[in-house]
């Protein structure tokens, strides 16, 4: 138990002055502008709008500054911040299939329909450090709008990128997705969770769940702990438009474009004596580019579904409880951290049992060795 | 009383035009937006319907891409609300939390809303909508040029 604790208002202000200055670090340097970590550590700033279920650029790079890097204590600053605002409504469901496409690749059709975009990857990077990039790199004063070369030919043009499980959804080959029944889904932020859940609210919370945690269940699917045979099917990048229905207007607006990557994976096999065997899918959808996130999410996507599909259950990547109640590194990292709060009450309780509990040993151990000596 | 199908098809097509606008505005940088203004200027007094805001529009996704929709996470949203003195009333949601350009494209909204202005405000939002397909364009090229036309080698027998 944590009992609330007085006193240490001085030092508490003075170590915060401390981590404002070491925030800082050295004077002369120039200070890093959010313009900066928006643009130069992009990633960084994906994950933290990803897990901390915020899409604001600027706002994250605040939070990537303000925290020193450390992107936990980001996503539970942006968090914070969101509790702050009024919620305007819901905004009608992203549609990928009209994104612009900054990367797509499939590892199940070499030749689909769109074709394999490669896009800004550390794929096929030979993963050796390039001292260049220690160089001092000044700005280029350039003029964005002159140096951009006018795309003359028709790759500018855009282009159909129909998703590959369309493709195989076509002949039959894999399962469909969930029909649209026009219910509301059922929404986290909102109304507290009761197990088990649907798979909407499993993939709200998935979508905001830890990186590093989805990525280790996932990679535990793949080594046998619930098996499901995954290939993906397709991974795609880039900017979709978000529409709104604007409640003065009666009609839908749209508010801009965000940034999403999407994994569809294609799994081993189900049928049964009336259906014939079908591929299944898990699903993965995250703010920004955050590839191993979406795909990490569509592999435990998957596990989870193992009650729908038929399948065994055994493996951690299939218990959904315990899945989804560990996966919110904000939520996990308050109840850990706050280990180190003051304890004392709490602490002391404990002390004098253990005092207790070894006067009462010693007791018995002498009373037994009087016992002994009699004899 | 029932409008004619002619007059209906008529306030969609104004519906569809208005909402484009809007678009692009959503889109359009705030000191693009203050220039517009001041290229349309001398302006009618606008007054707020409400005050300009910054909230929350939780976006969502459909499983598997096209299925039942969930919740994803939410977005920042600016709104602004305004009436010109003697002339429409001009409504503006954009993501993010620049409150001056959403009274701005809020106030934009309702000069297009007015005939006589509808055609310099269009004017004064083409190199806005000239910027976006350009961008467009060149995340398409450059994205273009990254395609990859992998072919599979059959493996040796022995």
């Amino acid at each position: 138990m944590y009992v609330a604790a007085k006193g240490g208002e001085k030092a508490i202000r003075n170590a915060h002055a401390l981590l404002a200055k070491r925030r800082r670090g050295n004077r002369n340097l120039p200070s890093i502008s959010l313009a900066q970590i928006a643009q130069q550590l992009t990633l960084a700033v994906d994950r933290v709008m990803a897990e901390g279920s915020l899409y604001d650029v600027e706002l994250a790079a605040l939070a990537v500054k303000q925290a020193r890097g450390d992107l936990i204590e980001a996503i539970f600053l942006i968090r914070a911040f969101r509790t702050t605002l009024p919620r305007f409504g819901y905004a009608k469901a992203l549609d990928t299939a009209e994104m612009l496409v900054r990367r797509r690749v499939s590892a199940t059709y070499k030749d689909l329909p769109g074709g394999q975009l490669l896009g800004p990857t550390f794929d096929y990077t030979h993963r050796l450090l390039d001292t260049s990039l220690g160089v001092a790199d000044p700005a280029n004063e350039v003029d964005d709008q002159a140096s951009e070369a006018k795309p003359a030919d028709d790759a500018a043009a855009p282009v159909s990128m129909p998703r590959v499980t369309d493709l195989l959804g076509q002949e039959g080959l894999i399962e469909g997705a969930p029909a649209d029944d026009g219910s509301e889904p059922f929404d986290i932020t909102r109304a507290p969770v009761s197990y088990p859940v649907d798979r909407s609210t499993r993939l709200q919370t998935l979508a905001r769940g830890d990186e590093g945690y989805l990525l280790a269940l996932g990679y535990s699917t793949q080594r046998g702990y619930g098996r499901s045979h995954p290939f993906v099917g397709e991974i795609r990048f880039g900017d979709v438009e978000v529409i709104f229905e604007a409640p003065e207007l009666g009609f839908e607006v749209s508010l801009g474009t965000v940034q999403v990557t999407e994994c569809q994976s294609v799994n081993q096999f189900k049928g049964t004596a009336t259906t014939a065997p079908q591929f299944t899918r898990g699903y993965g959808l995250v703010f920004g580019q955050c590839e191993r996130k979406a795909l990490s999410m569509a592999l435990v996507e998957r596990a989870l579904r193992w009650e729908e599909l038929g399948e065994e259950r055994g493996a951690p990547a299939q218990d959904e409880e315990f899945v989804l109640s560990h996966c919110d590194n904000v939520q996990a990292t308050g109840f850990v951290e706050h280990l180190k709060l003051p304890h004392y009450v709490d602490f002391q309780a404990e002390l004098d049992l253990v005092r207790r509990m070894r006067a009462e040993h010693e007791e018995s151990r002498r009373a037994a060795d009087m016992k002994e000596a009699a004899e | 009383m029932q409008s004619s199908p002619e007059e209906s098809s008529n306030a969609n097509a104004w519906r569809a035009t208005r909402q484009g606008v809007m678009a692009v505005m959503a889109r359009a940088e705030s000191a693009e937006l203050d220039a517009i203004l001041v290229r349309l200027g001398p302006l009618p007094a606008a007054s707020n319907l409400k005050p300009p805001e910054v909230g929350l529009v939780m976006l969502r996704g459909r499983t598997g891409g096209d299925g039942a929709p969930f919740n994803l996470g939410e977005a920042t949203v600016s709104r602004a609300a305004i009436r010109l003195e003697g002339g429409a009333a001009g409504f503006a949601y954009r993501l993010g939390r620049d409150l001056k350009a959403a009274r701005a494209a809020a106030i934009l909204d309702a000069l297009w809303q007015d005939e006589a202005r509808r055609a310099a405000v269009e004017d004064a939002l083409a190199p806005v909508r000239a910027r976006l397909s350009d961008e467009a364009a060149t995340v398409r090229t450059e994205t273009a040029a990254t395609k990859v036309d992998f072919f599979t080698l059959v493996r040796g027998e022995d």
